[in-house]
């Protein structure tokens, strides 16, 4: 309730500036990947929300692609008005372009994330090597499926959750992070660019015996390709994977259509919008509707990138950038 | 011994490696080629005729299937008078920098098609070298219909033009001198003596760039954008199902560009067919 307010004045605010006859407002948002079915959804509440509460009508386009490469395109001219993206660091990069403010991250709630996921395990049904946790992904003959970290946003997410494990444990330190995370990747047999791929690579493919996934995607492919086939194992500790979304400040500005994209944003906070991405397996911000569908969502022990590792940017150089952390690994050494 | 028994008794082994030679090549296309188009279609039709013909009614994929006649009906006109241009210049002048050209022409079939794409978002991008000035103006090229249609034109440029030159420099320019000479306009020249001398040589350029105008996927996936039913091409539209595990709707779109891939098939066997005789004649080692 807390949240809807704020959207309620501004959905009243909008009612008394834009009193003209109906109109057709069209919004351009740019996502990643898994978000269609979350977005078709939501895209079709708010039209009807707003076309009731001002008479105009919204559509909403979307363009889908991995997190980075939207971002960039962004960057090069993609006119999105809204960016719901997989991580921090990929709007971090189009406000470095000054196409949007830079402290894009404090101008919603909740981190600019109206919705959360996990990282966990999918598993072949039956669970046929025992893994329960992520130590078991290192145990000899257990080959683990999870994209390029240097490529996939989702990867990035994963393999800060094998280091956060691996650094919460008893006695955990940066050494031990690193000798469990280098460990992890030499389990690894392929890395695909993109984390659709590597779902692909252990569905389609049958390629080996656990897919570290984003939770939402777990339970989507769990759903489209066949309960019977396969199983998710959520781990003891994971992290919490925030994917932000926020208003391209230069587009909207230039297309006219800022109020339209920040109420559209706002609507992602309210009791409707945090239902739908509830029933998209994304974890709700609302305790409310989070309690509804506490079945699909097991309670586990989550940390913060924040909490860790600081800023996204902070993160970013110090695992990922050209020399850094996992280009020490070496991994497939 | 090895040599002498060929000689003297060359039917069996020679019929038995003919065998092998074509069997070899009859599993390598069916493995190759029959196998995989097969399985377009069936996967296409996995789950029944109903969701196939739902997968190719929905909007998104009649705007993608729009948008993919629309880039061809305008690229591969315009890739028709540039063929033709290219290929007179080329046959019937003498200057300097012909060799350049040529090697112009051929510059598509050598640069990966992503790099093509790459290359006017570098150009026409926000961050490029014309993007502010086109921004300015409200030029909408990247991400937009005008950039599919660009990376396309770039991407088939070399195909009227590769047709046509062997032809037209095998034929070379007596008739047309002849019609000069007997009073004929250039227009009349052309139109008279020129493209029915070229007309088979120049369906089939236009028919291989259709093709490979409807099937781009490269260059076209870098500067689309990826707008639902705005920018999105056929080829574009089924990587983004496939991505979405939306396994009927992908091959049901891709069964429509195999369908033309063998409608082309099919209009080039047959134009070779009718016209052997001209075709062999001119076009010595065509595509």
């Amino acid at each position: 309730m807390r949240k809807f307010v704020p959207a309620l004045l501004a959905v009243v605010g909008l009612m008394l500036s834009c009193m003209a006859a109906a109109k057709d407002i069209t919004l351009l948002n740019a996502s990643y990947d898994p978000t269609r079915e979350l977005y078709r959804e939501i895209n079709s509440a708010f039209a009807q929300q707003w076309k009731s509460a001002h008479g105009d009508n919204v559509t909403v386009q979307m363009s889908h692609g991995g997190s980075g490469k939207q971002a960039r395109s962004v960057v090069d001219g993609l006119p999105a008005d809204v960016v719901t993206l997989a991580l921090g660091y990929d709007i971090d990069a189009i406000a470095d372009h000054n196409l949007l403010a830079k402290n894009w991250q404090q101008r919603l709630p909740d981190n600019a994330t109206p919705y959360t996921s996990t990282i966990v395990f999918l598993v072949r049904k039956g669970n046929p090597k025992g893994i329960k946790d992520w130590g078991d992904l290192i145990r000899p003959g257990v080959q683990v499926v999870t994209p390029n970290p240097k490529s996939s946003g989702g990867a990035r997410w994963n393999f800060l959750a094998a280091w956060g494990y691996a650094l919460k444990q008893p006695g955990g330190s940066e050494d031990k992070a690193k000798a469990f995370v280098r460990e992890l990747y030499k389990h690894v047999p392929v890395l695909d660019t993109g984390a659709r791929g590597a779902t692909n690579t252990f569905v389609q493919r049958g390629m080996g015996d656990v897919l570290i996934a984003w939770e939402n995607e777990a339970l989507l492919a769990q759903r489209v390709l066949g309960k019977d086939r396969f199983e998710i194992v959520t781990p003891s500790i994971t992290i919490l994977a925030e994917p932000p979304v926020a208003v391209v400040d230069a587009n909207a500005d230039k297309h006219g259509t800022r109020a339209v994209a920040e109420a559209y944003l706002q609507f992602l906070y309210s009791p409707q919008g945090q239902e739908i991405a509830a029933k998209n397996y994304y974890r709700p911000r609302s305790a409310e509707v989070a309690s509804r569908y506490a079945s699909q969502f097991p309670a586990t022990h989550t940390f913060t990138v924040h909490d860790l590792f600081g800023e996204w940017r902070q993160a970013q150089a110090k695992f990922f950038s050209d020399g850094a952390i996992f280009d020490q690994l070496g991994p497939g050494s | 011994m090895s040599a002498r028994p060929r000689q003297r008794k060359p039917g069996l082994p020679r019929r038995l490696v003919h065998v092998v030679l074509i069997l070899f090549a009859l599993v390598f296309l069916l493995l190759f080629l029959v196998l995989p188009l097969a399985t377009v279609f069936v996967e296409a039709f996995r789950q029944g005729v109903l969701p196939y013909l739902s997968a190719i009614r929905e909007p998104e994929a009649l705007a993608a299937i729009r948008l993919t006649l629309l880039v061809a009906v305008i690229a591969v006109p315009l890739n028709v008078v540039f063929g033709l241009a290219a290929a007179w210049a080329m046959t019937r002048f003498e200057f300097r920098g012909k060799a350049l050209l040529g090697a112009l022409i051929d510059l598509p079939f050598s640069v990966s098609p992503v790099i093509s794409g790459l290359v006017y978002v570098l150009l026409f991008g926000a961050q490029g070298w014309f993007g502010p000035w086109l921004d300015a103006h409200g030029v909408k090229i990247i991400f937009a219909v005008p950039g599919l249609v660009l990376a396309t034109v770039f991407i088939t440029l070399p195909f009227v033009a590769r047709e046509l030159i062997p032809l037209m420099q095998a034929q070379g320019s007596e008739e047309e001198e002849a019609a000069r000479v007997l009073g004929a306009g250039g227009w009349q020249m052309f139109f008279r003596v020129t493209l029915p001398n070229i007309r088979w040589a120049l369906l089939y350029g236009v028919l291989l760039c259709n093709a490979r105008a409807m099937g781009e996927f490269g260059a076209v996936s870098v500067v689309s954008g990826h707008i639902r039913g705005l920018t999105t091409t056929m080829p574009l539209e089924v990587e983004m199902r496939y991505n979405e595990y939306d396994y009927v709707g992908a091959f049901a779109v891709a069964s429509l560009l195999a369908l033309l891939a063998l409608v082309t098939l099919g209009v080039k066997t047959l134009l070779e067919w009718r016209y052997r005789g001209e075709l062999a004649a001119h076009a010595p080692g065509g595509h």
